[in-house]
This record gives structure tokens, sequence and C-alpha cells, in this order.
């Protein structure tokens, strides 16, 4: 029994064993369920062995909205927690798995997944192309992220869950401090999904470098697809520099090496190094596309051309570059003294200037327009102010000797929320809405979608914006409760009801999906915003060849220009069109990849050998293998474009 | 859009309100460089209130002169590709804006990183301040003593605190004198406060160290020196001397309430500076010395976790 | 699937192009990933604990046959695409041997080597110093034993379904693996070896 003991709950609650029953009750709800209406062969054909970026992006869609669900879960638990001083909801050791949890979900397995969803779905459609570069590496990308997540998911029922903080800072999560597996969890989760997202970043760069429509010059790209270029160059460069940490996290951990210990030549200082070389050009990751939504929204729904193009370009590539100059200031206390700092500093508050040109270009776009303030808009112009205070703490936080008094303070916390909900977050829920008649064939509801952003936008300010003040006044990050005597009570708990609020507002989209779905009319246009740019050139939901012929492209706007000028766009004969075919091996092999993280969390070294084997072994049947795809014919396109035709 | 505005401003008030009648600790400065600081953050607080109020007065214009009811049905927005000008602006007021605050980060930087202004003549007094798993330790070498949980200083006088760890990443934090700085294992920080008035301040570790985090907070007294010296001499006489195996118990993980020994654990265990430090494949002996303590802390664990929970209050 | 037969063969399909800008990408990325561990390497280089330094564990001899090895593997594999360029199977095959049985050697020495500093007591668990050599040293090595299946099994592709173009792409992208680790091998001699015995 003692081999069982190692998955036991180091610290179990009330909570968790109400969590492995329903996590056990729902796994066998959904193969009872399967199997009674018969669609595992569905599943499989459909979904599980896709290629198709469209049905790509839609898994990535709804795993994310299913870990916004479990991120959301843990804040509220958070801010319940803290609403009052001395609360005994949540001790200290499980606060601190929730606020591990928090972060980690939140970013690696919502946000990322989020842009993900709509990079894959939206980029080829608006480059013109059939598909991306490598359509069975993007299928490994996504099911390696879904290992990674589900790895990390199951942390807190099996073993125990990571209680280091996101940040995962050495020597707290060394073997001397941390002794549960939960930072095994972290380390190996994160390698699994990192390995896909940095197989996307080579997959994206060489699609829109070489896939777009003919015409279509780098300078005529959508805005959207700019911001994925940008942010998968990012990925290239960035996350590489986590592989290695997490890899020397896990050897310390797993092998009693000594890169991060207290002894033996260890130096903690270089995790913490290591984790944000990779971790500040992350956050870059996550707002770059954002922006490119802002800029594809604001433009749409002004009736007007971006302002300020060429300077838009240059300004996410000047922030892509700086992003990797910054890193420091996220650990500006840790001795390296005035010159060091000031440097940083300096470039931290340099990438300010990029930044402000974005949205003063958006401003400028909006000027002389036509605004239609429909949901997606409502969050781009919510968006410009909450983001600018953001934006405005963070020059505020460059200034490092300002820093030693707001770092690791609440005043930290408002900032990057201040930046990350109004600038990530909104801009995945104006781009889900707006792009969804296109995935789905439908709308969602207006009506239901503006109450939702009204909850949400004024509920973010008044859980977040107090948060200046109790860090200012000396409540710390991190901290599972306080005394009375701090007077740190009043403003936590109008904190808490605002995270009350938020998550109305989360409730009413999870509504809207599921009230459109039922309602809605499935009779709309393929063009239902009277938008700009190719991707509403197709049908709405889009074939699976995307285009029946591939557009011609002479201007940013080529599909506002074919509609207001009658250039046409679409001018050749259909040809048989060549698709690649399904594969099971990505989802098998990311499976072997499930279990080769398990065996190394519980250092179950059989185990680990054999999957890292079966991995190889997936490897080189793709390199024997021989597969060129299949052909749709003419006949088969031509009645699929007569069909949807008569739809739009 | 108006509605969002009012309603910003109507929680900005009752913040103020709330937040009662006393200032905010950063802003509430005892001492040289926390006053620094402080301006520091009063001029970035009104350089980005100017930089907010553009962008809200901005974008409030154009989302209610540019609103699609307010305009004709027929009304087909102008295709404007960029001004050079206009684009000149907006690049360049944010640059001297950026440089103005760069000049005041690098100056303010460097004042805050070295013994405060106007304290350059005095002797400074030198205190070690180490953090355990979930306690702070104050040696005083020169004085001989040592305290637990609560820091007494010296007003008027630069104060260097030497700042280490026996555990995890920790920050040493007394907002209202100054910014905080990290504690670490296998070297020494020097942090340079001074306090200008007496008076009974809040210092705590800011850097999450694990489940006794929010709990490490300690103590801080200022006093004019003479009240000091007078403290000092009453602990060398009347405190219990701080031998070894009283420092290892110490230690070990958990909370302690205030404690005061004469002596330091300096001089059986000296800070990680100079041959001690990390950098240098010192003795044997010193690096053996440190991982005994931490394979001790290793083999408590399970005890602390039931010291910790009576330690709790 | 359309051929260009005005280009190598190894570009000559749509998909080769891709094949190979998306292998250069990765590449770059490898770059990343190495230099991650350069970096550190250099930061924790004098960190020797109470263990050896890299001048009292390095030995020239089977440095240098590492070095020669596989810098003449690299050489072979270019005569290898050279030979698949002009169409002759049989020279690429047998080049490409050349290749793997060098790159076999030069493990051979690696393996020897880690043993060996194992032995006199430079482990993995032994300092920050071993534990980011070896390392360093280790993940190049696991890059050429993959290198060594990889082609392997194209030789064997090779020589079953003779040079087509998806072959003359999977020869050609494996050939720039197989240069890249050259590159990194020579930055290992430079700077942990040479730098660290002088």
């Amino acid at each position: 029994m003692n081999f069982f003991d190692r998955f036991a709950i180091p610290h179990p609650s009330p909570a968790i064993y109400a969590s492995m029953v329903a996590i056990g009750l729902t796994v066998i709800a959904i193969i009872v369920g399967l199997t009674y209406f018969k669609k595992w062969g569905y599943l499989w054909r459909e979904w599980l062995t896709t290629v198709d970026h469209k049905r790509i992006g839609i898994m990535y869609l709804i795993s994310a909205l299913l870990m916004l669900f479990r991120g959301g879960v843990d804040a509220l638990m958070m801010r319940a927690q803290t609403a009052v001083p001395e609360n005994a909801l949540l001790d200290a050791q499980h606060y601190n798995e929730v606020f591990t949890t928090h972060g980690v979900v939140m970013i690696i397995f919502m946000a990322m997944p989020f842009i993900y969803a709509l990079m894959n779905f939206v980029v080829p459609l608006q480059i013109g192309a059939r598909d991306v570069a490598f359509p069975r590496l993007n299928a490994l990308s996504f099911w390696l992220f879904f290992m990674g997540a589900m790895l990390f998911n199951i942390s807190f029922v099996i073993g125990g869950s990571p209680d280091a903080g996101w940040t995962s800072y050495f020597p707290l999560a060394g073997n001397d401090f941390s002794q549960s597996v939960g930072t095994n969890y972290y380390m190996l989760s994160i390698q699994i999904a990192g390995i896909g997202t940095l197989i996307s970043g080579i997959n994206f760069i060489t699609t829109i470098l070489k896939m777009r429509a003919p015409g279509m010059t780098l300078m005529k790209m959508p805005m959207f697809t700019w911001t994925a270029f940008i942010t998968n160059a990012i990925v290239v460069f960035a996350f590489p520099v986590l592989t290695i940490a997490l890899l020397l996290g896990t050897m310390d951990r797993l092998f009693g090496t000594n890169f991060f210990t207290t002894t033996n030549g260890g130096m903690d200082m270089l995790w913490a190094n290591l984790f944000w070389v990779w971790g500040h050009p992350e956050v870059y990751i996550l707002i770059l596309p954002a922006f490119g939504i802002y800029s594809e929204v604001i433009s749409t729904f002004s009736r007007r051309n971006l302002y300020g193009y060429k300077s838009m370009v240059a300004s996410i590539v000047i922030i892509s570059f700086f992003s990797f100059l910054v890193w420091t200031h996220h650990f500006f206390t840790m001795g390296q003294g005035p010159l060091t700092n000031s440097i940083f500093s300096i470039t931290t508050m340099a990438i300010a200037i990029p930044t402000g040109i974005k949205i003063f270009n958006w401003l400028l776009t909006m000027w002389k327009g036509k605004i239609k303030f429909t949901v997606p808009m409502l969050y781009a112009v919510g968006f410009i102010p909450i983001f600018t205070i953001g934006g405005v703490t963070g020059v505020m936080l460059g200034m490092a000797s300002a820093d030693y008094q707001y770092h690791n303070t609440m005043f930290l916390v408002a900032h990057f929320h201040y930046t990350i909900i109004p600038g990530v977050v909104f801009a995945m829920l104006a781009g889900l809405t707006y792009w969804w008649p296109k995935m789905f064939g439908f709308m969602l509801n207006e009506r239901i979608g503006k109450w939702a952003f009204w909850f949400i936008a004024i509920s973010f300010n008044v859980t977040f914006f107090p948060m200046f003040f109790t860090g200012l006044d000396g409540q710390a990050r991190r901290m599972y409760t306080y005394s009375e005597a701090t007077g740190f009570g009043p403003l936590n708990l109008i904190s808490f009801v605002g995270a009350v609020g938020l998550a109305i507002g989360f409730a009413l989209i999870v509504y809207n999906v599921y009230y459109s779905t039922r309602y809605a009319s499935r009779n709309i246009s393929s063009d239902p915003w009277d938008a700009r740019s190719l991707e509403w050139a197709t049908h709405s939901p889009v074939p699976s060849y995307n285009f029946a012929v591939t557009p011609k492209v002479n201007s940013i706007e080529a599909f506002w220009d074919a509609k207001k000028k009658n250039i046409p766009l679409f001018q050749g004969k259909i040809d048989k069109i060549h698709m690649p075919n399904n594969t099971g091996v990505p989802f098998i092999m990311s499976c072997i990849f499930f279990v080769w993280g398990f065996s190394f969390v519980f250092s179950l070294w059989i185990p680990a050998i054999i999957t890292t084997i079966g991995i190889f072994v997936c490897m080189a049947h793709r390199s024997f293998e021989k597969d060129d795809g299949y052909y749709i014919s003419v006949k088969d396109v031509e009645d699929t474009e007569k069909k949807l035709r008569g739809v739009s | 859009m108006k509605m969002k505005w009012a309603f910003l401003s109507l929680i900005a008030i009752c913040l103020f309100t709330l937040t009662g009648c006393e200032p905010l600790m950063v802003l509430d400065p005892k001492g040289p460089q926390a006053e620094t600081q402080a301006n520091v953050i009063w001029i970035s607080i009104a350089t980005m209130a100017f930089i907010v109020i553009v962008v809200f007065a901005l974008l409030i214009f154009v989302v209610t002169k540019y609103r699609a009811s307010k305009q004709s049905d027929d009304y087909e927005p102008p295709h404007i590709e960029g001004h050079p000008i206009v684009e000149s602006i907006i690049v360049g007021i944010p640059v001297v804006i950026i440089i103005f605050l760069s000049i005041v980060t690098v100056k303010s930087t460097y004042e805050v990183e070295a013994t405060p202004k106007g304290y350059e003549d005095q002797k400074p007094l030198t205190i070690y301040a180490s953090s355990s798993d979930w306690k702070w330790h104050f040696s005083y070498p020169e004085e001989n003593i040592e305290t637990v949980n609560y820091l007494y200083i010296p007003t008027d006088r630069p104060l260097e605190f030497k700042l280490y760890s026996y555990g995890p990443i920790t920050s040493f934090w007394i907002p209202q004198l100054g910014g905080q700085k990290y504690a670490m294992s296998d070297m020494v920080t020097t942090l340079h406060l001074a306090a200008s008035v007496p008076g009974e301040f809040m210092g705590r570790n800011a850097n999450f160290s694990g489940k006794g985090f929010a709990e490490n907070t300690f103590q801080v007294k200022a006093m004019p020196q003479k009240e000091f010296d007078e403290w000092v001499e009453e602990v060398k006489a009347t405190a219990e001397p701080l031998t070894e195996e009283k420092f290892k118990e110490l230690l070990e993980p958990g909370h302690l309430g205030q404690l005061t020994f004469s002596g330091t654990h300096l001089t059986f265990l000296p800070a990680p500076e100079g041959e001690y430090g990390g950098h240098h494949h010192g003795s044997n002996d010193s690096h053996e010395g440190s991982k005994h303590d931490h394979d001790e802390q290793a083999l408590n664990k399970q005890d602390s976790h039931e010291k910790t929970k009576e330690h709790h209050h | 699937m359309k051929i260009d037969h005005s280009l190598p063969l190894e570009y000559s399909t749509d998909q080769n192009k891709l094949n190979i800008l998306g292998f250069w990408i990765f590449l770059g990325a490898e770059i990343m990933l190495f230099a991650t561990l350069f970096a550190t390497y250099f930061t924790l280089v004098d960190r020797m604990g109470s263990g050896p330094a890299g001048a009292d564990i390095f030995e020239i001899t089977p440095v240098l046959i590492e070095t020669l090895v596989l810098l003449t593997s690299s050489f072979t594999i270019g005569l290898g695409v050279h030979a698949m360029r002009l169409g002759r199977k049989n020279a690429m095959l047998t080049f490409f041997a050349i290749t793997l049985l060098l790159g076999l050697t030069f493990l051979g020495v690696e393996i020897y080597e880690f043993t060996h500093y194992v032995h006199i007591g430079a482990g993995l668990q032994t300092s920050a110093f071993t534990a980011i050599l070896l390392t360093t040293l280790g993940t190049h090595g696991a890059h050429v034993t993959l290198g060594l299946f990889w082609g392997l099994f194209i030789i064997l592709q090779v020589k079953k379904r003779g040079l087509t173009p998806e072959n003359a792409n999977k020869s050609f992208i494996f050939s720039l693996y197989w240069h890249f680790l050259d590159v990194v091998w020579i930055f290992i001699f430079s700077f942990v070896y040479l730098k660290g015995m002088m």
C-alpha cells in the first residue's frame, strides 16, 4: 500500500473530496452518454483525428472556456476568503494552492488556448489559405496543450496541487520547502503544453509567410494576422527558455541536481531570471493578438479603415523586440543595484511608447467614423479607458525606486489585472462574439451580450480598483488573511462584491451560448457585420476547403473594396482541391505524453521509460508514413458551393 | 459611456472616503527614503493622470460625436490612412514624458540605494535581518544583541540592513521607512533606511514564502538615540544569551512571538557574505553547516505543521 | 502535386518549401534553447560547491577526437547532399552512412567521457557547475542520438523508395539539423572546454 500513498492528497478538505466525486461522476456520464448515443465513431472521425484548423480552433475554444470556469472559481474563492479579516473559509495551505492554480490556469490554460483558438480559426481565412502549413502538427499542438491541461487539472485530486505561486520561485519550489508532488505537476504539465505552443509558433510563421493569397503582400495583411505573425515569432524565441527553466527545475526536484538549490553552488536567483526571460515576452504573446482583434473590431464597427496601418505594424514589431529587454523589472528588489535597475526601468517605460501609439491610432480610427455599439465594439470601447489605467500603472511600476514600495503588493495585482482583463479577456470575448457567426452559422444574442458586458466591465473596476489602495497601504499579495488592525477589510469586501458581479457576468455569457444555440436564427448572411477582411468572403459556417477558388487581393481591405467598388475577388475556375487526411497519431501521441508526464510527477520510472519510447515510436511512424492526402473533386466543390450559397 | 465615466468617479469618491482619514502607509513616509519614494509616486500619479484624462476625453469625444445614431443614414466615413504630423505628436509627446520619468527614476533609484541624503557624515547602525520560516531575526553585531520579530531603531541615524534568509527568498519591507529588498540564502543584500521621526511602524515579509507567509510580520519602533542606547544596555544586562542550540531551535519552521537575546547568532553562524557567500567554493564546514540546518528543517516539516497550527492566531 | 523541375529536388514542391522554412524556424528555436543552456552555464561555471572545476576534469584527447569526428561528419553529409543533387543515390547513401557512423563514434567517446567524470567525482548531483556542464553536453548528445535514428530512417526510406521529392526534402532537412549540431559543438568546444582548460 506504500506505493499508492504517493497519490494521496497531502491536505484534503471536504471541497476536494466533493470534487473527486464530481470528476468521477462526470467522466462516467461522458462515457455512458457517448456509448448510449453511439457517438464514439463520430467523436473519433470528426474531432479526435481532425487536422482542420477550424475544428482545432473550436476545440481550443471549448477548452479555454472550461478553464475560464475553473480559474474563475479559484478567483471567487480567493476573494471570498479575503473579504473579511481573519476569515476561515480557506486555510493558508489551500489558499496557496488556489492562487497558484488560478495563475497557471488563467495564463497557460485559458488565455493561451483562447488566443490560439481565434488565431487557428481566423488566420488562414484572413490570408485566403485552405489551412495552416502543417495541419498534422497543428493537431499535435492542440492535443499536447489539452493533455498538459488535463495533467495540471488532476493534481488537486491525485497527489496534491502545486502551491508555490504561478511563478514557482526556488528555493520555495524545491524539495526542501515543497515536498508534495504539486510542483512536479507544475513543471511537467507546463512543459508538455509548452511544446505544443512552440510547434504552433513554427506553424503560424510558416503559414503567414508562405501561404498568403496572391497579391497579399505583408503590408496588405489584416492587422489580426500581423499580430498573429509577430506573436508566434515571440513564441519561437521565448518558449525554449521556459523549456530549459522547467527542465532544470524538474531535474532539481527529481534527480537531486543543484541548479536552484541553496547548497553546492546552486543559485536560486537563476530560476527567477530564466522564468521571467520567458515570462515577460509571454504577456506580450497574450496581448498582441488581443490588440489585433481590437484593430479588426474598431475598424469594422466604426465603418472606417484602420488609421496609421504602417505605424501599427511598426509598433507591434518594436513591442515584440523590447519585450525581451525588460524582464528584470519583475524583480527590481532582488539586489542587482541601481545601474541595472535604471537600465531596465528605462527599457520598461519605453514600451509604453509603441503601446500608446496604438491607443491613439484606435481613437483616430473611430474619428469621423460611424460607430455602432455592438457587443464586440462595447468591449473594444471599454478596453481603451480601462487598459489605459493598467498601462499607466505599469509605467509607475517600471520606475524602480517606486517599485521598491509597490513590488509584490496588491498594487501589482491590480496593475496586471487592469492590463490582462480589459486587454486579453475583453478582446477574447469581443473576438468570440465577432467571429461566432462565421464559426457556427448563427449570432450570439445582442441583448444578453450587452448585459454581460456591463456586468463584467463595471464589476471588474469594483473588484480591482480598491487593490491599488490596499497595496499602497501595505497589503502584500498572496496573503491568505490579514488582521483586523490592518484596516484592509472594507476595501477587500468591495473587491469580493465586484468578484460576484464578474461571476454573474460570465454566467450570462454561458447562458448566452446556451440561449443562442437554442433559439438564434440560422438564416443569416455570411457577412452579418458588413465587415472588411477576407474571412467574411466565405460562407458561414465555412466549408472544409475554406475558399472554392483562392481569392486575388490588391489592397489592405480586399473584401471591403470588393463590396464597395465591385472589384471581383474570386476570378479563377474551380479546380480539384487537395486536402490532408485525418490522423489519430497526434491524439495517441499526446495521450502517451500524458502518461509520460504523470510518470515523472510520481517518479514511476518504468512507465516513464516505456512512454518515452512510445513517443519516439510515434515520431518514427510519422517518418516512415506515406500519406499524400486526398482530393475533393470539382463536382463536390461545386455542389457544396451551390448548397451554401442557397443559404447565404 | 458617460454612465461609465460617472460610475468610475463615484467609485473613486467612495474609495477615498472608505480609506478613512488615515493616509495610505506608502504615502505617509516617516523617513527620508520613503519620502523620496512617495514624491516619485506623486510625480508619476500626476503625469499618468494627465495621460489618462487625455485618453478619456478623446474617447468620450469620439464616441459621442461619431456614433451611428447621430449620423445620417447615407454617411460613408472617409478613408484616412494617416498623417505624419499627427503620428509625430503621438510618438513625440510620450517620448518626452518617458524621458522625464526616466530622469526622475534614475536619480531617485540611486538615492534610495545609498545612505540617505543628509545622513552621510554619521556612522550607520548595521543590523543583520535574516528570515527563517516564518519569522525575522534581527542581529545587532556592534551592540551584540539579537531580537526576534521586533526591531528597535534610533531616529535620525542611517541604518544599514544586511538581509539574508535561511530558506526561501523573502522580502524585508517597512513601508513607512522605505522600499523592500529580497533576502536570499546564498548572498547578503543591503538596504539603506532611516527614520526621521519616532513612532511605531509595520514591517513584513513581502515575498511569498509558503504556509506561514501571511503572519511573517514584525513590529518596528523608532526612538531617539538616547532611548535606544538605554534599551540596548537593558537588553545586554537582562536578556538570556543566545546559544547555538537555542538558535537552531528558533530556526525550525513555525511562528514565534517577540523574543530578546544578548549576543548574536553571527558569531557561530555567519551571514552568507565574503568567504561564506555562495559565489565562493568556500570551506566545507560552512556549507555543511547550512545544509545540516536544511536537512533538519526538512525532517522537522511534519512536526512544524502542528506547531504552525498552534501559533496560528 | 506540382513538381517544379527548375528547382533542386528538395525544394521542388510547395510542401517541400514549407517544410524547409519551417525547419529553419525550428532551428531558430533550437538556437534559443542552447543559448539558454550556455547563459546558464556561464552563470554557474564558477559555482562548484565542494566539487571540481572544469580545469580539474577536462581532458583534451577525447574532446579533440569528438571535435574531429563531428566536424568530419558535417563534411561527409555535405558530400552526401551534393551527391543527392546530382541524382547519385548510391553515393548519397554511402556518405550518409559514413556520417552516421562518425556520429556514433562521437557518441561513444562522449559516453566514455561521462562515465569518466562520474568516476572521478563530477557527477550530475555534485554541484551546480557539474549539473549544467553535463546537462549542456547531454542535451547536445541527446540531439545527436535522435539524429542517428532519424538519419537511419531516412537512409532506409531512400534505399526502399528511391530519390523522390519527399525523400530529398527529408534528407536536406536532416543535413541542416546535422550541421546545426556541429555548429553548437563548436561553441561547446570553444566556450566550455577550451575556456575551461585555460
